[in-house]
């Protein structure tokens, strides 16, 4: 099927205006637009990990999401999430659910990639028919930029300030996606919101339509911890994709397939620079942390490469 | 009649199978980790539809029971000690958003110095956590709370989470002689899971777990409490239909040989059979000694309570756990709330601690303490002391 944005701009809304998230947050366009990859007759149920998403959607009485969504806990989205798969199942059996129903769960890194890590990796690990779906802006946001560990190294946060001494978070980024890819599970995707959202939305499709546990890692930016202006979302993606910061690419069935490979690939600045969070980088003296930073990117990537046979 | 010989946790886990369960969701832990065995072999042998979930742990075991509970399924688990502390945090998730879980809680004594044996610190640890507490004395009565429990649960007037309370090892392992009930008579006796709300309702959709601001968060604390209150007489409507179905009928709590006693026991579980023997005993040679045993712990039966200890002269409350408050136990506190300093003195037992041993002989010992505090033989110092412990080294 060919993607045409019109078509996918003009289905109906499941994921309503008036919500609390931040101008320019990059959770409220990923959240929509995994949502639009669905048919407005598809049936969905979703589970939401505490967070910026989940407080901002659904201040009671108000909610954003049209269709059944449960928010339990901030470490266990994965649990939960198994927990109404095997109800749908069972309930399936009997014959008291009839319509077919698709199972989406949503946290952020610090529910993904740390405090709900067990949770999700026992529930991608016991088969669950469900999509993960982590919105990645690498740091605790909703409780006020603290660093998690898929915040990059030499960020500045609120538990790992740049110092005198200790020049932001001394850590790389935990790899989650390969991570992911380790459960062996039929789908695993990187993507992020990119011009038309065509990457998204189709590897969210191919998530939801995947028999069983698929996992997807969203890069979604979030102004007041990155340190942009809240109209600059699109190129903050757009640098994160063309410096190879985070590349796009889908694990199908185990298969390695690079989703885009940039023409020329931007220094790590490009990314870096616009971002206030990175902005003592580029003092004088501390060159190094821009050419570590750089290495460690080129490291990934050629390895990414060589997996995907490119 | 079906006659057998089961274990506790036999018994729990052939409950859970017989009242055709839609998702069963557990950690193994000592000494609870049976059930889930069991079960997961009548899944494996076709005995039944039930979908079995084995969790990487017990936060997610709940956490697992609150999705398959809100999605429209009536769902279970089973844990003890560390894993029930270990649910803590979503165990007021399940309570708050109404969810009509079961659990049986094999009571095992909290890890610190690790100990694998019996007392009640691990459910006297998630009191105040909104479930609904039943305990059990032995094995036909954790298997009859069992399948009275999901009925209770899911009375619109309740619609709270209900953890059946047995007594590790004790009740959990030993075998006892137990009367079954056919699987279609529990059926029948449990119903079918109607909820108003799940996820799955096609017809209409609900979102579960919001934000909720100091603007309504304390009224709706405020109906989660209504709904507690409102459990005791659900707990004694589902009781009086299972005594007629059965003939084995249940209070809130059990008075035994007590109108007449100037001294009284107020116990949970186990206690209770061996402090009966003791009570039998003295009673033969004339003593008015008496037993209160509590079944319904949350909600805690405050009438009731008032009504059994009205004649006594003085009341020892034991508790299996150690509050931590250097004001007695936490069974002693409820005690005292609900008598409101009117009626007998109460003194409080702290005993039984990581399995140490409960013999008639310790039993014993108790009401000749409460004989002497009535005869004012004790020293003075120790006779304000309320708060004592029973065969401890000091």
């Amino acid at each position: 099927m060919t993607y045409n944005f019109v078509q996918e701009m003009n289905k109906p809304e499941r994921f309503a205006g008036g919500h609390r998230l931040c101008a320019g947050c990059g959770a409220a366009v990923m959240a929509r637009n995994v949502l639009r990859s669905l048919e407005p007759e598809e049936r969905v149920a979703i589970v939401n990990a505490t967070g910026c998403l989940q407080a901002a959607t659904f201040p009671y009485p108000y909610i954003t999401w049209e269709d059944s969504w449960l928010h339990s806990a901030f470490e266990n989205a994965g649990a939960t999430c198994g927990g109404v798969e095997a109800a749908y199942r069972a309930l399936r059996k009997r014959g008291k659910v009839k319509e077919e129903y698709k199972l989406l769960a949503f946290g952020g890194d610090g529910g993904t990639y740390d405090i709900g890590f067990q949770s999700l990796s026992g529930a991608m690990e016991r088969g669950h028919d469900m999509v993960y779906i982590c919105y990645d802006n690498e740091a605790y946001m909703n409780t006020g930029i603290q660093r998690s560990s898929s915040t990059s190294r030499f960020a500045d946060t609120t538990t790992s300030p740049a110092g005198s001494v200790i020049p932001g978070k001394p850590q790389n980024k935990k790899d989650l996606t390969q991570v992911m890819i380790a459960h062996n599970i039929p789908y695993v995707a990187q993507t992020t919101l990119l011009s038309n959202m065509k990457d998204l939305n189709e590897k969210a499709r191919r998530a939801i339509h995947t028999p069983g546990p698929a996992f997807l890692n969203i890069l979604a930016p979030c102004p007041r911890g990155w340190r942009y202006e809240t109209d600059q979302l699109m190129d903050m993606t757009k640098a994160a994709v063309e410096t190879c910061f985070w590349p796009l690419f889908e694990v199908v069935e185990g298969k390695f397939h690079l989703s885009y490979k940039p023409k020329k690939k931007l220094p790590i600045e490009e990314y870096l620079k616009p971002q206030g969070r990175f902005k003592h980088m580029f003092k004088q003296g501390n060159e190094w942390m821009i050419e570590e930073f750089q290495q460690e990117v080129d490291r990934r990537w050629e390895e990414l490469l060589k997996k995907c046979g490119e | 009649m079906i006659k057998d010989r089961l274990s506790g946790n036999e018994a729990v886990a052939l409950a859970m199978k017989s009242m055709n369960m839609d998702v069963m969701a557990a950690f193994p832990i000592t000494p609870s980790t049976e059930i889930p065995q069991y079960f997961s072999q009548f899944v494996a042998d076709g005995a039944t539809e039930t979908i079995f979930v084995p969790v990487e742990s017990e936060h997610s075991a709940m956490s697992a029971c609150i999705g398959a509970q809100a999605a429209g399924a009536r769902s279970c688990t089973a844990t003890s000690s560390c894993g029930l502390a270990l649910m803590n945090e979503v165990l007021s998730v399940a309570s708050s958003l109404r969810l009509p879980i079961t659990m049986c809680c094999v009571t095992r004594a909290l890890t610190g110095p690790i100990n694998i044996h019996n007392d009640h610190s691990d459910a006297m640890g998630v009191r105040d956590c909104g479930w609904i507490q039943l305990y059990a004395e032995n094995a036909q009565e954790a298997y009859d709370n069992y399948i009275m429990a999901v009925r209770i649960a899911e009375d619109p007037k309740a619609l709270l989470p209900v953890m059946v309370c047995q007594d590790g090892f004790i009740t959990s392992h030993a075998v006892e002689n137990i009367i079954l009930l056919a699987e279609d008579e529990i059926r029948k006796f449990a119903g079918f899971y109607e909820p108003e709300n799940y996820l799955f309702n096609s017809r209409e959709k609900v979102a579960y777990g919001p934000y909720d601001s100091p603007v309504y968060f304390m009224e709706h604390k405020r109906q989660q409490a209504q709904a507690m209150i409102d459990s005791l007489e659900v707990i004694n409507a589902v009781s009086q239909s299972f005594g007629d179905l059965t003939g084995r009928y249940y209070d809130l709590l059990e008075a035994y040989r007590a109108e007449d006693a100037d001294r009284l026991l107020v116990v949970l579980g186990s206690t209770a059979g061996t402090a009966k023997q003791v009570v039998d005993e003295l009673r033969k040679a004339g003593e008015k000694v008496g037993l209160i045993k509590i079944r319904a712990f949350r909600p805690f039966p405050v009438q009731a309570l008032v009504q059994a200890l009205g004649n006594a002269k003085i009341v020892a409350v034991l508790d299996k756990s150690e509050g931590m408050s250097a004001n007695g136990g936490p069974l002693f506190a409820d005690v005292c709330a609900a008598l409101g300093g009117r009626g007998p003195r109460l003194v409080n037992y702290i005993y039984g601690l990581g399995g140490r041993d409960v013999r008639p002989l310790h039993i014993k010992e108790v009401f000749e303490h409460l004989k002497d505090d009535i005869e004012g033989k004790t020293p003075a110092a120790k006779t304000a002391a309320n708060y004592r412990y029973l065969a401890v080294r000091e």
